[in-house]
């Protein structure tokens, strides 16, 4: 008996909280080096339009953006309203898209090449002429895997 | 000298796990695991020049869709709404030769789609999907048919089994003008 009386004296020892500290900061620093802050500043303002068969984009660092829409207002001051393509962290025309294609190949393994996809990241508003002209332009380029990029959704 | 043998009082470090776990919501409600999705197409490799000319394909086995700067769509020398282009690419692909204006079979059942160079961009991605509906749903057909389960949670096996049957050939043209200027 005593020896059950002596537990029962001494309590449930409390839980040590000192570690918890320890454990948030590795989920919260797991969180801060997973999240990316967008790379590129965009200059054209996109909505991509909807789209329900939608499939997911796997490998990213496989992707390369092609972005068109008209130059958000801040810019169109200098560069006009009209529908433009921006790659990277600038504008370009239709002609840059090769060379565009050719280094972000240079950057990658070779044997990855194949899997490269260019995803156009187009405004819903866009004529599909410039669209063509883009098209186009990564035919000659040998840049075959295509993306449009949509949203979920339906009209 | 009271506060030397007292020593540093220690510092509460009871409120640290608060100030990480703000720290930590914030990160998690920012973070956006933003998955980019689209519609995934294969352009044609620019043709060679001293290529053959490609085999004949019968005129009965090409759905032609165009669309005008109107963002109108003309289906088979025909006006048809947005709204019927899935049944009617659905059914040109299943035709099995029961019409024999329309394909011969799904294999060999052919998409062109063509565009002005004023056509919307929206109206061209839906066009696409629906075209995309059409295939997605007579594989989802097939594959309960045959397999008595949805298309995606089919096997790769599987899978390229009902591709072969129901391969997706949407041909998109070489840039045209039709239906007046951009």
């Amino acid at each position: 008996m005593s020896k059950f009386r002596k537990g029962e004296k001494k309590g449930m020892p409390a839980i040590s909280t000192a570690s918890l500290p320890d454990i948030v900061f590795m989920l919260l620093f797991f969180f801060m080096v997973t999240t990316v802050m967008r790379e590129t500043t965009l200059f054209v303002s996109v909505v991509t339009p909807k789209a329900t068969e939608i499939k997911k984009m796997e490998k990213k660092s496989l992707v390369s953006y092609i972005y068109i829409g008209s130059p958000i207002k801040r810019m169109q001051a200098s560069y006009g309203s009209a529908a433009r393509i921006q790659l990277n962290d600038a504008f370009a025309e239709v002609g840059e898209i090769q060379e565009f294609i050719a280094t972000e190949r240079e950057a990658k393994d070779e044997k990855e090449i194949p899997y490269m996809t260019a995803s156009i990241k187009a405004d819903e508003t866009v004529k599909m002429g410039i669209i063509t002209d883009v098209k186009q332009e990564l035919r000659k380029a040998n840049a075959l895997k295509i993306n449009y990029s949509t949203r979920k959704g339906t009209y | 000298m009271a506060s030397k043998r007292r020593g540093l009082p220690e510092i509460n470090a009871g409120s640290m796990a608060d100030i990480a776990f703000l720290l930590l919501i914030f990160f998690l409600v920012t973070t956006t695991m933003d998955v980019d999705t689209g519609i995934a197409r294969k352009l044609p490799p620019i043709p060679e020049e001293e290529q053959e000319t490609p085999p004949e394909i019968h005129a009965k086995n090409i759905y032609t869709v165009l669309i005008n700067t109107n963002n109108q769509l003309l289906v088979e020398g025909e006006y048809m709404d947005i709204s019927q282009l899935k049944e009617g690419a659905k059914a040109f692909i299943d035709n099995n030769g029961r019409d024999p204006s329309s394909s011969e079979n799904p294999e060999k059942a052919i998409i062109s789609l063509q565009n002005d160079r004023g056509t919307q961009y929206v109206t061209y991605i839906r066009v696409q999907n629906e075209l995309a509906a059409a295939y997605n749903e007579l594989r989802n057909k097939e594959a309960l048919n045959k397999f008595g389960e949805r298309y995606i949670d089919l096997n790769k096996t599987q899978k390229k089994e009902i591709r072969k049957m129901y391969p997706q050939k949407i041909s998109e043209a070489e840039p045209k003008n039709i239906g007046g200027d951009s």
